[in-house]
């Protein structure tokens, strides 16, 4: 494109192209000044084992689960309780550093690279469960509490927290991305399970969304900022707390296994199903594909069609009036008999399939990494969407075998691609945005559950449209003036 | 046959609780750290509940040995299927010297007691990996021992047992009435359920001293010193091969 240009253009834009570059490498130099300045600071306030400049631990903290490439700190510190995240804020604050909180590190949209450098708070000492309240079906969690970690120190209770996504994540790191998981269609997602939260403002100053401690089921006071804050990724401040919304494990469970002639009849049993009232916990589909993997992975013989994988949660009766209402309508749909399971060890090998979708789908090529898409269309859209992106996927000769939670007609395709091919990464990119855009155009969203990080901001303004930007904008200049937080991920500035 | 199952449930740390050891070295802290039901011994549990549910035995009685809060334990157990609990009280310093020897004796006299078919322990504690109870409480009642059981099936008056053993599986058959220890992979565990606690709250708890069993609790052990595992050293950096070598030869291990 460059070529294109006249030759006074080209100097021109030769000329801006090196004040850029100068004023990054100004930008950089004066930020390495700043981190040498204080660094001992940072030491004073948290202890110097928990400050580290070490390259292997800053690489750690500068990459993520997602195809975006490791984008590390200049320095990553380890508070142990929120007076000491308050003070490195302000630390941070007072010398503009960047402030990238990170818990697990299992995000898929490169959410904790960071881009400009500074300063990374991993929260992982902050590993305590606080104030468990059986009764009233909540629970306060710090940072470094992981879903698994949560529900095996619940086990004896009778309670459970249901949202499930892929990774065992931090569950203040799955409110910052408002996560979400395969029983999203009965129990809901981070959005609808987060009561409250403790947040450290980019300036050190430490609020409680919904007034400290308070842990009412609903609440119609003031601005909902506990929601302002679930799925900011970051941006407007570090989640220190967070108060969550427990349920009742259920009594029983089946699964069941079903095939179908096509995915229409697949998704025409998904929406007949939820129209009847059945309070399915899980429904999870899976196309040819993938079912194809998945055989040749786990050495199974599910027929190589589309599959819907349901699980039903209840007491004994309510799961046979579930169970037969289900069968029904599948039925009625071409589907195949119900394969299913009661008892824990039966009901694994039936969902094997699903479990191992993620590394069945890398092993179709041995050396590739995965990278799952991520888009949600109201549930009569899903048909047609799975359609065009499976035709997509043939014209592109590209291997995106799909699997999806479509109860919330939320779909992934699990994009399995060589990294060191440069051509077909850009493809795959390429397919990607087609694919999100497809999505938008059905009145859809460009990420379901995976939250915009570094690579849909341009998406996410096509999808809420300027206005609500100029909004989103507004806010996050209002909580973080001096762009602190997480820069370069959810909103574009017009830079990088 | 009573049909009658004897489950032993012990109270411990929890198993995702970070020890630390006491200032004094006299043992670790429990104070305020959370305590549940001993990994094996729910899986025992689990498979005594299973048995019920197939209806080979007839009765789940969970036993704990310990102060007050055992008591907690047995009732994870009753939420879990188990009918009726017994908790032997022992407090104070006979429950800091408690050990497999003290706890085998009063399983052994509580399966008279109770007339019991079966009883079914974890293999170990995660606290004290003794690995003892289930043998002693076999040996005291001359009763056979299926141990590491990794599948247990009821055979008329005989059960099959999978063991895991060292060099694989091994699989014997045993005479009622018996002693089993739970292994890992005997099953998975149910989650106790809101509706089974609130059941659980109704079944009875029995309270039993061990004098009543006519069970001495002396202990013929003595901890001396409670002491962290010693810290991981740094490792060291050498530039060539011979220099490695030298350091070798240095510390005598070449």
């Amino acid at each position: 494109m460059w070529l294109n240009l006249t030759p006074s253009r080209r100097l021109l834009s030769l000329r801006w192209s090196l004040i850029q570059y100068r004023n990054i490498t100004l930008e950089n130099t004066t930020r390495k000044a700043a981190v040498d300045k204080v660094l001992s600071a940072f030491r004073t306030i948290c202890g110097k084992d928990n400050v580290s400049l070490g390259e292997a631990i800053r690489e750690q903290h500068g990459k993520d689960e997602s195809v975006h490439r490791c984008r590390p700190p200049d320095v990553v510190v380890f508070p142990r309780c929120v007076e000491e995240v308050s003070a490195l804020a302000k630390v941070c604050h007072d010398h503009n550093l960047p402030i990238i909180p990170f818990g697990t590190g299992t995000g898929l949209e490169g959410g904790v690279g960071a881009v400009k450098g500074g300063v990374c708070f991993s929260l992982r000492n902050m590993d305590q469960i606080l104030d468990l309240h059986p009764e009233d079906f909540d629970v306060t969690v710090e940072p470094g509490v992981t879903r698994k970690a949560l529900n095996a120190y619940l086990r004896d209770t009778g309670l459970w927290f249901p949202v499930d996504p892929g990774a065992d994540a931090s569950l203040c790191g799955m409110a910052a991305t408002s996560a979400s998981g395969t029983n999203a269609v009965r129990y809901g997602t981070m959005r609808e399970n987060v009561m409250n939260l403790e947040v450290v403002l980019s300036n050190g100053t430490v609020i409680h969304t919904a007034g400290k401690g308070r842990r009412p089921r609903k609440t119609s006071a003031g601005y909902n900022l506990t929601n302002l804050f679930v799925g900011s990724e970051g941006t407007l401040g570090i989640i220190t707390k967070t108060t969550l919304r427990l349920y009742g494990v259920p009594e029983a469970m089946v699964s069941a296994v079903c095939s179908f002639p096509s995915v229409q009849a697949a998704v025409d049993s998904t929406v007949q199903i939820l129209q009847t009232g059945v309070p399915i916990a899980r429904i999870e589909f899976l196309d040819d594909v993938m079912i194809d993997a998945c055989n040749k992975f786990s050495s199974l013989s599910y027929p190589v069609t589309p599959t819907l994988f349901l699980e039903f949660h209840g007491s004994e009766r309510s799961l046979e009036e579930q169970v037969s209402t289900a069968e029904e309508i599948t039925q009625s749909n071409e589907g195949s008999d119900f394969q299913w399971a009661r008892d824990a060890e039966t009901r694994n090998r039936l969902w094997k399939a699903r479990h191992d979708a993620w590394y069945a789908a890398q092993a179709l090529r041995p050396g590739c990494k995965a990278y799952s898409t991520d888009v949600c269309v109201p549930l009569s859209q899903l048909p047609q969407i799975i359609v065009e992106t499976k035709k997509d996927l043939l014209e592109s000769r590209l291997t995106g075998p799909i699997a999806g939670h479509v109860g919330d007609g939320n779909f992934h395709c699990l994009m399995v691609v060589d990294p060191n091919d440069p051509d077909e990464l850009h493809q795959v990119h390429l397919f990607t945005e087609r694919l999100a855009r497809r999505a938008l155009a059905m009145d859809g969203t460009c990420t379901g559950e995976h939250g915009v990080g570094l690579g849909k901001r341009a998406l996410l303004c096509e999808e809420v449209g300027p206005l609500a930007i100029q909004v989103m904008q507004g806010l996050k200049d209002s909580l973080d003036p001096r762009n602190l937080m997480n820069p370069g991920k959810i909103l574009q500035r017009g830079e990088l | 046959m009573s049909g009658r199952v004897l489950v032993g449930v012990k109270r411990v740390i929890d198993y995702a609780v970070k020890i630390r050891v006491k200032p004094d070295n006299t043992g670790v802290v429990t104070d305020g750290v959370k305590h549940s039901m001993n990994p094996f011994c729910e899986i025992a549990v689990e498979e005594a509940v299973k048995l019920k549910e197939k209806k080979l035995v007839k009765e789940v009685v969970a036993v704990s040995c310990g102060p007050q809060q055992s008591q907690e334990t047995i009732r994870t157990a009753l939420a879990m299927g188990a009918d009726r609990g017994i908790h032997v009280e022992v407090s104070g310093n006979d429950y800091e010297t408690l050990g497999p020897l003290q706890v085998s004796k009063i399983m052994a006299a509580l399966a008279k007691k109770e007339d019991a078919q079966i009883i079914i322990l974890g293999k170990q504690a995660i606290d004290d990996d003794c690995n003892q109870t289930g043998q002693m409480t076999a040996a005291l009642l001359d009763w056979p021992q299926g141990t590491f059981a990794s599948e247990v099936t009821l055979d008329g008056d005989k059960i099959k047992v999978v063991r895991e053993i060292d060099g694989g599986l091994e699989t014997i058959k045993i005479n009622t009435p018996a002693v089993l220890t739970a292994d890992l992979r005997l099953n998975t565990p149910r989650y106790a359920t809101l509706p089974n606690i609130m059941k659980a709250k109704k079944k009875k708890i029995a309270n039993v001293k061990p004098a009543d069993l006519g069970v001495n609790l002396t202990s013929k052990l003595e901890v001396l010193r409670v002491e962290d595992p010693p810290q991981r050293q740094a490792g060291m950096k050498v530039e060539t091969v011979e220099d490695l070598v030298g350091k070798l030869k240095e510390s005598g291990k070449v």
